[in-house]
C-alpha cells in the first residue's frame, strides 16, 4: 500500500457488497416476490440481472432481497424498489431486458421508470 | 470479490464454534450450492455477536434476520425457504423468552442489543475477520492513514489524552499520558505491547476483539508506535486462544502483504511491523511486567516498578504496553475525535466497556455499554435477570482482584471510580451474577482459591499470606471457624495489600474484604451458629424430615450410610452423626418431606 488513493479504491470496491450488514434504514431496498409462481414466471433471470447491474456500475447501499408471494400472481414477475423516504414504487410482469433501465433512471436518477409500474398496468 | 444479493453470517467465534457452528457453515455451503444459489448467497464466518447464550448464531442480511440455536438439519430449512424462497423462518428466529409469541426479526429489536452500544466490538459479528478488505470497506486503516499524513506523534497523544481513553486492561490508566510518557523517553529501539493474556476467569472480551476483529488491534498498535516512536510491535495471548492466534497471524500477514505494516508505511516513511507471542496462560503473566519479563524468554515473574516500562521495559527499551480492548478504541477515536468519544460514557470515564455476563443470568455473554450504565441495567434490561425466579444477591466485577457489590448498590452507575468507592473494581470486565444459593464465604475461598494457585511465589506477603487467608476460609466454610478469625482475615488482607510486590497479591484479598463488608452477617453464621444462611456449604447443612413424611422407607433405602430409621407407614428421623450430606435422600422422597437446614 503506497498510497491513500489505494486504499480509498479498496474501501470503496468493497463497501458496496458489505454495506447491507450496517445503516439498513439508509440504503436502497429491491424487493423481488420469489415464491414459486414468481420463480414460474421468471423472477429469477430478473434478480441475477439486478445483481449484474449492482456490480457492474459499482453501487453502494444497494441491496436485493427476496420475498414470498405478493398476492397478484397474474403480474409476476413483481419486485418493489424502497429508496429510503420515498414511496415504494412496484414493478409488473419484469424482464431481464427492462432491468438496466429500472437502475439507470430510478435507482440511480430517482426517477421511477412510470410504464413498467404497477399503476400503468391496472 | 463479487456482489452477493444476501449475506450468510455464521459466528465463528470459540463459544460457537464448540456448538458447532463449522458443521453449519458446512452444511450451508453445500445447501447454497444443492440450489444454485452459490452465486448469489455468501456464508461468512465472523467472530463473536455476544449473544452466546443463544449459540450458535446465524443472521441473514440484508434482511438481519437473527435465527438462534441452529442446528444442522435447519440449515436446509434456512436455505430453501429463507435464500430461496424469501420467507423467513419463523419457528428458528431468536425469542426473547418462550412465552413470546412474536419472533424477532432483527438484532436491534432484541433487548440484549437495544441497550448496547458498540465502539470496541462493531465490527465483531459483522465482517469477516480473515478478510481485510471487509475491514478496510468499514473505514479500516482510514485512522493509521490519517495519522500519518495529518498529525504529528504529538497531536496523536494530545488527542488521546483530550478523549480521556482509560486502560481497559483493569487499572483504568489514562492512555494518552501514558503514551506521552513513552515518548518523552529517548532511546534507539522502543516497543509496542498489546496485552492479550486476559487471565481473569470467565472474561473473554479480549480474545472476542481478537477473533472479531483483530485488524483494530494491528492498526491501534501502529498508531501507538507512530506516536511514541516505536517500531516494533509485540501481541502476547495465551497459547488457550488457538482461533484468536490464528485470525490475527493471518491479519498481521495480510496487512503485511498490503504494506500497511513493514517498511515505509503510505509512502510516509513510517517503519512498523508486530509479532505474537504465546503465554502459557498463568495469571501473573497478565501483569505487565511479569509479561515482559515472559516475552524475554524469561521467568514470568512481576519485577518492581518503578522504573516503569515507559522508561525501561521490553528488552529494557522505552515500552508502552496497552490492552486489547483499550486499543480497540483507538482507530474510532482518531477518526471520529475526541469530542465524539467523550459524548459516549461520563466525564472521569468516556466511552464503553465490554463485559462478559456470566454466572446466575439468562443471557450469558458479551455485553458493550457506555460506561454510567446503571449496574441494573445491565443485570435487568441486558441480561434478562436471574434465571428461575431466584433472587438476585450480588454480582462480582473485577474477578479475582475485584469485589461483590450487593442488591441494595445496583443502582450505581458503572465506570472506574463508583466501582473503587465501593470495594470493588472494574477489572477487565468480568461479571459474575449471584443468587440467593450463592453463599457468599465459599465465593471469597473460591477465588483466594484461585490467586493461591496463581502466585508466582516471589513475594512473601502474598505466597504465604493469601494461603492463610485461603486457610480460614476453608476451616470457615468447614463449619471449624472460630471467634476471632474475622479479625484475623481482616488483618491479613491490610498487610498484604499494603506489602505485596505486584497487583495480584496486592488486589487478591479484594473479595473477602468485600463479602465481609456487605455480608458480615454470612461470616457470623458460618462461624458462631454453624450454619450456611445460602444452604450451599455442605459441611453446614442438616437433613432433617419433616412431618409430610409418609413413611414410605424410599428414602431409608437410597441412604448409603444406614443413617435413616423408622418405620413403614411411620414418621423418619435422619441420624445426624452418621448422615456424610449426601443429598440422595432429599431428591428420592415423592413428597418433599426431606429439608435441608
Ligand atoms: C495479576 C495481574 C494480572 C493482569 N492481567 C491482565 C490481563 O490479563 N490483561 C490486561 O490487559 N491487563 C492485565 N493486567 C494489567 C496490566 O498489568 C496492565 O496494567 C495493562 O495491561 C495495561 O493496559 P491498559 O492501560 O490498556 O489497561 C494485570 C495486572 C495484574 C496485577
Ligand atoms: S504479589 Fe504474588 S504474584 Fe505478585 S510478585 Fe508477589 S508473589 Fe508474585
Ligand atoms: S443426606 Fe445422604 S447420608 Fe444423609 S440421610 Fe440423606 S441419604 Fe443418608
Amino acid at each position: 500500500m503506497k498510497s491513500l488513493a489505494e486504499l480509498q479504491a479498496i474501501r470503496e470496491k468493497t463497501l458496496g457488497k458489505i454495506s447491507m450488514r450496517k445503516d439498513a434504514d439508509e440504503s436502497t431496498r429491491i424487493v423481488i416476490g420469489m415464491a414459486t409462481c414468481g420463480i414460474a414466471a421468471g423472477a429469477r433471470p430478473v434478480m441475477l440481472k439486478f445483481m449484474d447491474e449492482i456490480q457492474t456500475r459499482g453501487l453502494q447501499n444497494v441491496t436485493v432481497s427476496q420475498t414470498g408471494c405478493i398476492g397478484m400472481c397474474r403480474l409476476e414477475p413483481m419486485l418493489d424498489v424502497l429508496v429510503p423516504g420515498k414511496e415504494k414504487v412496484t414493478y409488473v410482469k419484469v424482464k431481464p431486458e427492462m432491468v438496466s433501465r429500472i437502475v439507470a433512471e430510478h435507482i440511480v436518477n430517482g426517477r421511477p421508470v412510470q410504464e413498467y409500474t404497477i399503476g400503468a398496468a391496472e | 470479490m463479487d456482489l452477493y444479493r444476501a449475506h450468510v453470517l455464521v459466528c465463528g467465534g470459540t463459544g460457537c464454534t464448540s456448538s458447532g457452528s463449522n458443521e453449519l457453515i458446512k452444511r450451508f455451503e453445500e445447501q447454497i450450492a444443492k440450489h444454485g444459489l452459490d452465486k448469489e448467497v455468501k456464508v461468512v464466518r465472523t467472530g463473536c455477536f455476544g449473544l452466546c447464550e443463544a449459540g450458535p448464531v446465524v443472521i441473514v442480511y440484508p434482511e438481519g434476520t437473527f435465527y438462534s440455536r441452529i442446528k444442522v438439519e435447519d440449515v436446509d430449512t434456512i436455505v430453501a425457504e429463507h435464500l430461496l424462497k424469501g420467507r423467513i423462518a419463523q419457528h428458528l428466529v431468536y425469542k426473547e423468552k418462550e412465552e413470546h409469541e412474536d419472533a424477532h426479526l432483527s438484532l436491534d429489536d432484541i433487548d440484549f442489543y437495544r441497550d448496547q452500544r458498540r465502539v470496541a466490538l462493531r465490527n465483531c459479528g459483522v465482517i469477516d475477520p480473515e478478510n481485510i478488505d471487509e475491514y478496510i470497506a468499514f473505514d479500516g486503516y482510514q485512522a493509521l492513514a490519517k495519522v500519518l499524513t495529518e498529525m504529528s506523534p504529538e497531536d496523536v497523544i494530545n488527542e488521546m489524552i483530550k478523549s480521556g481513553l482509560r486502560g481497559r486492561g483493569g487499572g483504568g490508566f489514562p492512555t494518552g499520558t501514558k503514551w506521552k510518557f513513552a515518548a518523552a523517553s529517548k532511546a534507539d529501539q522502543k516497543y509496542i505491547i498489546c496485552n492479550a493474556d486476559e487471565g481473569d476467569p470467565g472474561a473473554f472480551m479480549d480474545r472476542s476483539i481478537l477473533e472479531g476483529d483483530p485488524h483494530s488491534v494491528i492498526e491501534a498498535m501502529a498508531i501507538g508506535g507512530y506516536a511514541i516512536g516505536a517500531s516494533e510491535g509485540y501481541v502476547y495471548v495465551r497459547a488457550e486462544y488457538p482461533i484468536a492466534v490464528k485470525r490475527l497471524q493471518l491479519a498481521i500477514d495480510q496487512a503485511r502483504e498490503y504494506g500497511l505494516l513493514g517498511k515505509n508505511i503510505f509512502g510516509t516513511g513510517f517503519d512498523f511491523d508486530m509479532y505474537i507471542r504465546l503465554g502459557a496462560g498463568a495469571f501473573v503473566c497478565g501483569e505487565e511486567t511479569a509479561l515482559m519479563r515472559s516475552i524475554e524468554g524469561k521467568r514470568g515473574e512481576p519485577t518492581p516498578k518503578p522504573p516503569f516500562p515507559a522508561v525501561r521495559g521490553l528488552f529494557d527499551k522505552p515500552s508502552n504496553i496497552n490492552n486489547v480492548e483499550t486499543y480497540a478504541n483507538i482507530p474510532q477515536i482518531i477518526l471520529k475525535g475526541a469530542d465524539w468519544f467523550t459524548s459516549i460514557g461520563t466525564e472521569k470515564s468516556p466511552g464503553t466497556k465490554v463485559f462478559a455476563l456470566g454466572g446466575k443470568i439468562n443471557n450469558t455473554g458479551l455485553v458493550e455499554v457506555p460506561m454510567g450504565t446503571p449496574l441494573r441495567d445491565i443485570i435487568y434490561k441486558i441480561g434478562g435477570g436471574i434465571p428461575g425466579g431466584k433472587a438476585f444477591k450480588a454480582v462480582q466485577t473485577g474477578g479475582p482482584s475485584g469485589g461483590c457489590i450487593p442488591a441494595d448498590l445496583l443502582d450505581t452507575p458503572i465506570e472506574y471510580d463508583t466501582l473503587t468507592a465501593i470495594g470493588s473494581m472494574m477489572g477487565s470486565g468480568g461479571m459474575i451474577v449471584m443468587d440467593e444459593d450463592n453463599c457468599m464465604v465459599d465465593i471469597a475461598r473460591f477465588f483466594l482459591d484461585f490467586t493461591v494457585d496463581e502466585s508466582c511465589g516471589k513475594c512473601t506477603p502474598c505466597r504465604i499470606g493469601t494461603k492463610r487467608m485461603l486457610e480460614i476460609l476453608e476451616r470457615i466454610t468447614e463449619g471449624k471457624g472460630e471467634e476471632g478469625d474475622i479479625e484475623k482475615l481482616e488483618a491479613l488482607a491490610t498487610n498484604i495489600k499494603s506489602t505485596a510486590l505486584c497487583g495480584l497479591g496486592q488486589t487478591a484479598p479484594n473479595p473477602v474484604l468485600s463479602t465481609l463488608k456487605y455480608f458480615r452477617s454470612e461470616y457470623e453464621a458460618h462461624i458462631k451458629e454453624k450454619r450456611c444462611p445460602a444452604h450451599h456449604c455442605q459441611k453446614l447443612l442438616n437433613y432433617e424430615i419433616t412431618d409430610k413424611c409418609r413413611g414410605c422407607t424410599a428414602c431409608a433405602r437410597v441412604c448409603p450410610v444406614n443413617a435413616i430409621t423408622g418405620n413403614v407407614k411411620e414418621m423418619h428421623t435422619i441420624d445426624t452423626t452418621k448422615c456424610i450430606k449426601c443429598g440422595s435422600c432429599m431428591e428420592k422422597c415423592r413428597f418433599g418431606a426431606i429439608v435441608k437446614n
